[in-house]
């Protein structure tokens, strides 16, 4: 059961470093899709079917086009995927800042003791996350629907909005 | 080190991943991409504790994760929109460059 969770971390650590490291933008959004990738695989191990789906679905399948389609709406030519490294200095901050934030959090969760876990794996059929989504959380579920459609809305009008600007221009 | 721990210093370190991915790169998508590997990491922590913890047939931590995957979803699309609009204006996605508001 470790054995199996030390291989998800290292496929899912291992792959989003590699992609947030290299210069390439298409290869760092496919790697990060192994990433995303290797979290469902982390939910299924965990016993989450239905949040393992929607993370393939969502981020494997929706998030990771529209990421290469702005890769490929944003460059200038064939040769201007390559983007260039950064300063050094704040290379160097960036790695000393995350590694402090993920060894504080890291050592405080090491350092707590966790008792009377629950070590057996639950089960969440799907029809009871369907009652509870329609049920006591369904306010929140359309507070989402809306949010999802006034965040399409919003994404087109600014990514569509070229007319407006050259007409409002001085 | 049991389980749950584990699984906690995993999302820390995919946390302080993308942490420092979105603070050192240049590029508005990278950016972005290490903003949603935080979020990820925040949903790993989500699951970690409703498979470990008292009351997992309140499905708590499923739920939110499915929201929050929701959430982060919209945040892509509007996210990378602007990504867009900055290019058509500043014809590069450099965030040095996008100084414009600066007084």
């Amino acid at each position: 059961m470790n054995l199996a969770l030390i291989i998800l971390g290292l496929v899912i650590l291992g792959s989003a470093a590699t992609a947030l490291s290299i210069r390439n933008i298409v290869r760092s959004v496919l790697l990060l899709v192994a990433s995303w990738f290797g979290i469902a695989a982390f939910y299924l191990w965990a016993g989450a079917e239905f949040a393992a789906f929607a993370q393939a679905l969502v981020y494997g399948g929706a998030v990771s086009m529209v990421v290469l389609f702005a890769v490929l709406l944003t460059r200038r030519g064939h040769l201007d995927v390559p983007v260039p490294p950064p300063p050094p200095g704040r290379l160097l901050w960036a790695i000393v800042a995350g590694g402090a934030v993920a060894g504080i959090i890291a050592a405080a969760a090491i350092r707590t003791p966790f008792e009377s876990l629950n070590n057996e794996a639950p089960s969440l059929p799907v029809r009871k996350l369907g009652a509870l989504l329609m049920g006591p959380q369904a306010a929140a579920l359309l507070v989402t629907g809306v949010l999802l459609t006034a965040a399409l809305l919003g994404a087109v009008v600014i990514a569509a909005g070229a007319k407006d600007d050259k007409e409002g221009a001085p | 080190m049991n389980t749950l721990q584990m699984c906690l210093v995993l999302s820390s370190l995919l946390f302080g991943i993308g942490l420092a991915a979105a603070l050192a790169r240049s590029s508005a998508i990278l950016v972005l991409l290490g903003i949603e590997l935080m979020l990820n990491a925040a949903n790993l922590n989500f699951i970690a504790f409703w498979r470990f913890g008292p009351a997992p047939e309140a499905g708590t931590g499923v739920l939110f994760v499915l929201f929050a995957i929701a959430v982060a979803a919209a945040e892509a699309a509007v996210g990378l929109a602007l990504a867009i609009a900055l290019y058509r204006h500043q014809r590069t996605i450099r965030l040095q460059e996008a100084t414009r508001l600066k007084g």
